[in-house]
């Protein structure tokens, strides 16, 4: 294959919107990993099981709901509530007794819990994979410079910035927002001026494991729901926070961006290792700035 | 006078200590004689895991380095010494050398880069690198067989039945064991026990921390490769599944589950979860959940693993980091 005459501006372009695409699945999904993380300080290795949850969630109510495109839209809605009402059942029972111990353990507590979640999907949607088309607005391409471009995924381009929008809003103008940021610099001093941290921590652990559930829903008509999902995701989310900067919402952003487009143009200019490129752009980030891209909460 | 009777103490248990190895390891020569083929292998198994935790554990509880993804030296040792037994004429024993040497070349090249951070940094740092090494074994069709891996590596006869697999297996181990016990309890060991337990003092002192800490990867990463190198042995084969994060974790557990603060304990870890795939994955698949189900309850009430637990009532109790928190 000639590379001069492979790379046309059309398919530049195209390839830059499916990377743009992808970035916002990673996005939604790392941002909420970034949340539990930056407050918490719990490396969350169960969020790509939540993600995987999300998406086998959505294609169930999907398909109880029947084919109709409303029954698309409240999977949407429902899956990630679910997650989250699942996130809340285990952060209530397990975490809040573990707060005060090392990041190791923590970590290992979490890993023990995406082999639970593992094992309770495999036992209850099997091995096999499974799809789900999206609802009938958005079935089909368009073409965009004369090169097609899925309908859905220009939908998962809006939702993108929506969701940036909201965590925006949460963390900079509500008071719970505000709370979470201050608990996250210091956790003491919060709870001396007569705020149930506690809670503040169950929310926002709530919070960030429904952005997982909800980057599993939107993710669903885009790919194969299958076992192994976890897996793939939540190295992913894990080496986008990295770069980002622990903790650091916008961190996840340009992590999200930068792990994604590379991808996505990797393809063009070297197709067998496409999947390589973001991995080294990671190790390529981290030589020269360590500790992430932009400041880390802690 | 304790210091005294400590030592005196300390002489009658080595004695001791010296006998029950004797032992065990006269049983372990024995096994193949008795046992049925099926546990011969998963006696070799459970040496060979058992030494790849021992060698996070140089790095995890001596060091106290989070090596989050060691799993990737284990996996280049099996790797190197599988694409020259099978791409070169060279002659086996330089392959089985070079495994170990490989994966601890790695090891610098990493540890150049991790040592910088500590903590969780570190193993953030590390887990990048090592998902970038993962990523290209699993890309590489070419040279490593992608995702599907090499099969059928001509591991040389005299080594590749099952009973001389597991000799090797249990010769190396003991060797590799007995050197890296000597290497702790040395004046480097000491002094990698005192940067885990205070970085700020010893560097205070006068140690030169980041020198030791990547020392300290070079020789876990050593005989992490001589782990892959008997993996290949017993198994034949080396899949990118061996480079795996998952893995990496597993092998966490292992320290964990046995006692992170005990020389021992990553074995006897190993022991555990090796069995415990084995024999409850007959009955199940869900063997994972069993697994879980104990981490969980290891990390509610044994944060130091089984035999951290037994230490702590043994009258020469050796201080474990655990306590200070």
């Amino acid at each position: 294959m000639d590379f001069s005459t492979s790379i046309t501006l059309n398919g530049l372009i195209q390839q830059f919107l499916i990377g743009l695409s992808r970035t916002t699945i990673l996005f939604i999904v790392s941002s909420g990993l970034s949340l539990v993380l930056g407050v918490l300080r719990i490396p969350n290795v169960a969020h790509g099981s939540l993600y995987m949850l999300g998406a086998f969630l959505c294609y169930t109510i999907a398909s109880f709901l029947g084919a109709s495109s409303l029954g698309f839209w409240l999977a949407i809605l429902l899956a990630p509530l679910v997650v989250a009402l699942v996130s809340l059942a285990v952060e209530r029972g397990l975490f809040c007794h573990l707060y005060d111990r090392e990041h190791l353990m923590l970590l290992l507590f979490t890993f023990a819990l995406m082999l639970i979640f593992g094992d309770v999907v495999k036992a209850v949607w099997g091995s096999e994979y499974r799809s789900l088309s999206p609802p009938e607005v958005f079935q089909g391409s368009l073409s965009i410079l004369g090169m097609p471009f899925p309908k859905y995924n220009l939908f998962l381009l809006c939702a993108g910035p929506v969701v940036a929008f909201a965590l925006w809003f949460l963390t900079q103008k509500t008071k719970i927002g505000k709370i979470a940021r201050a608990a996250a610099v210091d956790r003491d001093m919060v709870a001396a001026v007569g705020i149930n941290v506690s809670w503040v921590f169950a929310s926002v652990f709530v919070i960030g494991c429904y952005l997982a559930g909800l980057g599993g829903a939107l993710v669903a008509p885009t790919q194969n729901i299958s076992q192994g999902m976890d897996h793939t995701i939540i190295m992913e989310a894990f080496l986008i926070v990295i770069i980002g900067g622990l903790g650091n919402v916008w961190g996840a952003l340009l992590g999200a961006l930068i792990f994604g487009l590379t991808a996505s143009m990797g393809i063009l200019v070297w197709p067998q290792f496409s999947i390589v490129f973001p991995y080294a752009a990671v190790v390529i980030v981290l030589v020269f700035r360590p500790k992430g891209l932009l400041k880390a909460t802690w | 006078m304790v210091k005294r009777l400590s030592t005196r103490y300390a002489k009658s248990s080595a004695l001791k200590l010296l006998l029950a190895f004797s032992v065990v390891i006269l049983l372990l020569a024995l096994c193949p004689q008795f046992l049925p083929r099926f546990f011969v292998y998963l006696l070799a198994l459970i040496l060979i895991s058992g030494l790849q935790a021992t060698s996070l554990n140089v790095a995890l509880g001596y060091g106290g380095m989070y090596q989050f993804h060691h799993a990737v030296f284990f996996g280049i040792g099996a790797y190197t010494v599988s694409i020259m037994l099978m791409k070169t004429n060279l002659p086996p024993a330089l392959s089985f050398l070079a495994g170990p040497m490989v994966a601890a070349l790695l090891g610098f090249i990493m540890g150049l880069i991790c040592v910088r951070l500590s903590k969780l940094y570190f193993g953030m740092l590390q887990l990048s690198l090592g998902s970038l090494v993962w990523i290209v074994v699993f890309r590489w069709y070419s040279f490593t067989g992608g995702d599907d891996g090499l099969h059928g590596v001509p591991v040389p006869s005299l080594i590749s039945s099952v009973n001389g697999s597991y000799y090797f297996a249990l010769i190396t181990s003991i060797v590799a064991l007995f050197m890296m016990y000597v290497i702790l309890n040395s004046p480097f060991g000491r002094i990698l026990q005192a940067i885990r337990d205070n970085p700020e003092r010893s560097e205070g002192v006068g140690v030169r921390v980041k020198l030791h800490q990547l020392v300290t990867q070079v020789i876990a990463a050593f005989f992490a490769g001589v782990a892959g190198v008997l993996f290949v042995t017993v198994e034949g084969s080396a899949f990118p599944d061996l480079l795996s994060w998952t893995l990496s974790l597993e092998f966490i557990i292992m320290c964990l589950l046995g006692g992170w603060f005990t020389f021992l304990g990553p074995m006897l870890g190993a022991a555990i979860i090796v069995s415990l795939r084995t024999l409850v994955g007959v009955y199940t698949e869900y063997w994972t959940f069993a697994l879980a189900v104990i981490l969980m309850l290891l990390i509610f009430f044994l944060p130091e693993g089984v035999l951290g637990y037994f230490q702590r009532f043994s009258p020469v109790p050796e201080h474990s980091p655990a306590e200070d928190k």
